[in-house]
């Protein structure tokens, strides 16, 4: 979609006419804004949220006394595997999407992603492939073969069951590649004037190394889930051991998509820690460069690390001493950030709002996870812990304890920016404390009763393993109760401040990243114009100028500012002349704080001047910029997605053709309909184009 | 290609990159289904094994394959040259070659199958069918692309101010020769037994 200013063609209406609606129910259903679909991310996981919820009461339940009946095997094996499918595919993997697609466009000063109609087809593929999934229960087939789906006992589990399974991943895998390639070309591809690549914000550099490991990662699984829906559904034979199919197979298939995936999870919620903290510290990000380095190269080593999932496995000494080692090494990069994020509080003003509460949060439970992670790599030590709640324990510290926590903190932080309002800082104590202590009252005992021996993956509680281990899974229990009570608070938090939150301008951190430049609610077009990029903290920059004395001082509103917008593609490189003339009233500023001032400025600290960045200040005309067009044909198309789905899960061939075809239809829709300002492509043939 | 490479940090077009991200992860695909059928190329279960291959056949039916590039590179020249005529020909020529393969491939499974070598018969045969077949539905979409470009050239909704078009169709195009290159020499090439 590059950007044109051809006039706008009169066309006569037809379905290939594109809609106009830009609100309303009908705006989202059409909608190709990066942070509408954002938005409806983020409820679309608030309510896999409430599901996983749910699935987790089923387990805790059952669990709380030994030798329990309430539910049975089945139910119990259906409950932890929609869990763990619900709260790894639909919840956490999607709130980092939501993430992705409300803030980077905003945070590398782009308008929008790089394929606009892509990404509404990434958020309904995303949302008709969890729906696909818990359709399963239509069918009474809810997916009972766990997350992981080890073959070659998924093949035997009788019914439908690991057929939705394998292909509603399938789908969501789907949703997840084409976001991936979208914005992985979006970030290189789309960076405002002056943003090198390391300029860029850290929770942009991590969605970066995340979207990469999309990109690598699912073509692998979706392979193991084509072989595991062709086992179950029609009769191949890559699993079955009475051909000579390999059992460790479907495990070398899935961690090598596994391993990467723990790293998509927790990777969006280490951005966005790195975000939060220079900002409630009031100092910059300690270490960049070595931020990055560390999450670009957990990104590389995070491919090579899977088989520590398979110590007990037949995959032999060699390659468990490899892999023990991998393990151990990859808590380096995790390292260097932990100790980063600690230098960054280190001296810093530190202000507890809710947001920074969660980040700490974030790096303390964090760190707890990273630590019984290290004793896995140690491979007797996890030959004992393999299979116990020690295990339980540990990755639910770094997906709930790090991922989730971080992700909340987002949440916090960024509400006001997307809704113009706080969200409740009272409210949200309450939410983080009783959050912290259902977390840990939660998770805490697991890692007794695991070493102690209770199994994972079983529906019973051995009464055998003693009063000690049926305490702990009381408390468990007990924890799941207060973290319902928390995300209850949180819910109504969220309810009361949408409707009656606190105004909160458009800065209310005092925050550092160009996402912030923008008024808040974020408006349509996003930057009314795009910034020049001159420093890291670019926002920061602009608002404040360090003394001779070392101390800061605010940038007086106006300083740098209010170019005539007509002059502005010429000027655009001529900002180091320019600045004497627009600094005559700092003297005392220190020129190389101040050097960074552009006239390309829009927003200034003080609200008055933001309030110039408005379309008035620009003769009140946003005609001239270029936004995606909305269109139906990502939701048409995605329909076509359920045909197909049933047909393989059902081995349905009038449902496959079906579904072929609509696709087609689609992708035919989505290529001819036509783009409101006349041809999406290049111009009208010039010299250059021969 | 003037206007909206300029723009862009890298100085490629939004789309030719998303090309190249996307063909990175379809090696791994590609990857996987070759590791598994290297895995299973003895484990036949008593069924048909490597033998049954016909190499001169597919070796045929490949050769126009990777012709086929040829005439999509030619084609691109001919988008270049603004020489729309001569680029519908090769994309026609190009889009034949690939239905050649495409009917060839089935043929070959029709034979197979009449020999006893069905996708259910051993993990040998499932990881063949799965890997070639999935080949298969690549050059298959590549062919349904080729003919979109043909028909949209003709009403002039691709016009020859464009040849990126013609180029991005080209890369997915040449991906699938360069994966076919190597299937061919696992699957029919390496000895088994």
């Amino acid at each position: 979609m590059a950007t044109t200013t051809a006039p706008p063609q009169a066309r006569s209406r037809s379905v290939f006419s594109r809609p106009t609606a830009l609100d309303g129910f009908k705006g989202y259903l059409a909608t190709t804004d990066h942070k509408k679909i954002g938005i409806m991310y983020f409820w679309s996981v608030m309510l896999f949220f409430f599901l996983g919820g749910v699935t987790a009461w089923i387990i805790r339940a059952q669990l709380a006394s030994a030798e329990s009946t309430l539910v049975t095997e089945e139910v119990y094996n259906q409950a932890f595997t929609l869990h763990g499918l619900t709260m790894v595919f639909l919840v956490v993997m999607p709130l980092g999407a939501a993430f992705f697609n409300y803030l980077i466009p905003l945070q590398i000063g782009a308008r929008d992603v790089a394929f606009p109609r892509l990404n509404a087809f990434s958020f309904w593929t995303f949302l008709f492939g969890g729906l696909f999934l818990y359709s399963s229960v239509l069918f009474n087939a809810i997916p009972n073969g766990g997350w992981f789906g080890y073959a070659p006992l998924s093949t035997q589990i009788p019914g439908d069951n690991m057929a939705f399974y394998a292909v509603g991943l399938q789908i969501v895998g789907i949703s997840s590649l084409s976001a991936a390639v979208n914005f992985i070309t979006t970030i290189l591809n789309m960076r405002a004037p002056g943003m090198t690549f390391m300029r860029m914000p850290v929770f942009t550099w991590m969605t970066l190394v995340t979207n990469f490991l999309l990109l690598f990662a699912l073509p692998i699984i979706a392979v193991a889930l084509f072989m595991l829906n062709g086992d179950v559904v029609f009769g191949t034979q890559f699993f079955q051991p009475a051909t000579g199919g390999d059992p460790v197979l479907w495990q070398h298939l899935f961690w090598l998509f596994g391993h990467p995936e723990v790293y998509i999870m927790i990777l969006p919620a280490m951005g966005i820690v790195s975000e939060v903290m220079p900002t409630f510290s009031r100092k910059p990000l300690f270490g960049y460069a070595a931020m990055v380095f560390a999450g670009v190269a957990i990104g590389f080593i995070g491919f090579g690390v899977w088989a520590h999932h398979m110590f007990t496995s037949a995959v032999g000494p060699v390659a468990r001493s490899a892999f023990g080692l991998t393990t151990m090494f990859i808590a380096v990069p995790t390292g260097i950030k932990i100790f980063n994020w600690v230098f960054t509080m280190w001296g810093g003003k530190v202000k507890f709002t809710t947001a920074m509460l969660f980040s700490v949060g974030f790096v303390s439970m964090f760190t707890i996870g990273g630590l019984s992670g290290v004793t896995h790599a140690i491979v007797p030590h996890d030959a004992q812990q393999t299979d116990t709640y020690w295990i339980v324990a540990h990755f639910h510290y770094v997906l709930f304890g790090g991922a989730l926590f971080g992700l909340v903190s987002g949440i916090y932080y960024y509400f006001p920016k997307v809704t113009g309002k706080l969200l409740g800082e009272k409210l949200g104590k309450w939410h983080f404390w009783t959050w912290l202590l259902g977390f840990n009252l939660t998770f805490g005992p697991m890692h007794m009763s695991g070493l102690l021996g209770q199994p994972r993956r079983t529906a019973v509680l051995p009464a055998e393993l003693g009063t000690d281990v049926a305490l702990y899974n009381v408390l468990s229990t007990a924890g799941v109760a207060v973290l319902t009570v928390s995300a209850s608070i949180f819910l109504f938090n969220l309810v009361t401040s949408l409707r009656s939150g606190e105004a909160s301008g458009d800065d209310p951190w005092d925050a550092r990243t160009l996402e912030w430049m923008t008024p808040s609610p974020t408006p349509y077009v996003n930057f009314y114009e795009i910034p020049e990029v001159t420093a890291r903290d670019e926002f920061w920059e602009r608002k404040y100028a360090e003394a001779e004395d070392g101390s800061l001082r605010p940038v007086p509103a106006g300083a740098s500012q209010d170019h005539d917008p007509s002059t502005s593609p010429a000027s655009a490189d001529e900002h180091g002349d320019e600045f004497p003339a627009t600094a005559g009233g700092t003297a005392t500023v220190d020129t190389s704080g101040n050097a960074k001032a552009s006239p390309d400025d829009v927003a200034l600290p003080e609200d008055e001047a933001l309030a110039k960045a408005t379309p008035d200040d620009h003769g009140g005309d946003t005609e001239h910029i270029h936004m995606p067009d909305p269109s139906y044909w990502p939701l048409i198309m995605c329909v076509g997605l359920l045909p197909l789905g049933y047909g393989l899960t059902f081995a349905n061939p009038a449902l496959l053709v079906v579904g072929a075809l609509w696709l087609m239809m689609g992708l035919f829709g989505w290529i001819l309909e036509p783009v409101a300002e006349g041809d999406d492509d290049d111009p009208e043939p010039s010299a250059a184009a021969a | 290609m003037s206007a909206a490479v300029e723009e862009t940090s890298l100085g490629l077009d939004n789309r030719k990159l998303a090309m190249w991200v996307f063909l990175g992860s379809e090696f791994m695909f590609f990857g996987a289904f070759i590791t598994a059928y290297l895995m299973y190329l003895n484990t036949t279960a008593g069924g048909p094994d490597g033998e049954i291959f016909d190499i001169v056949y597919t070796s045929v039916s490949s050769f126009v394959l990777l012709m086929s590039s040829l005439t999509m590179v030619l084609a691109h020249h001919a988008h270049e040259q603004g020489d729309m005529r001569r680029m519908r020909m090769w994309i026609l020529a190009t889009a034949f070659q690939g239905l050649v393969f495409v009917g060839g491939q089935a043929y070959e499974f029709t034979k197979f199958f009449k020999e006893g070598l069905v996708p259910t018969a051993s993990p040998f045969a499932s990881s063949f069918f799965v890997l070639t077949g999935f080949h298969g539905v690549h050059v298959t979409v590549g062919i349904i692309m080729l003919l979109g470009l043909w028909s949209y050239s003709r009403v002039g909704k691709v016009k020859a101010s464009q040849p990126l078009k013609t180029e991005i169709i080209g890369l997915y195009w040449h991906f699938v020769d360069v994966i076919w290159v190597i299937i061919f020499v696992v699957v029919y090439l390496i000895p088994w037994g």
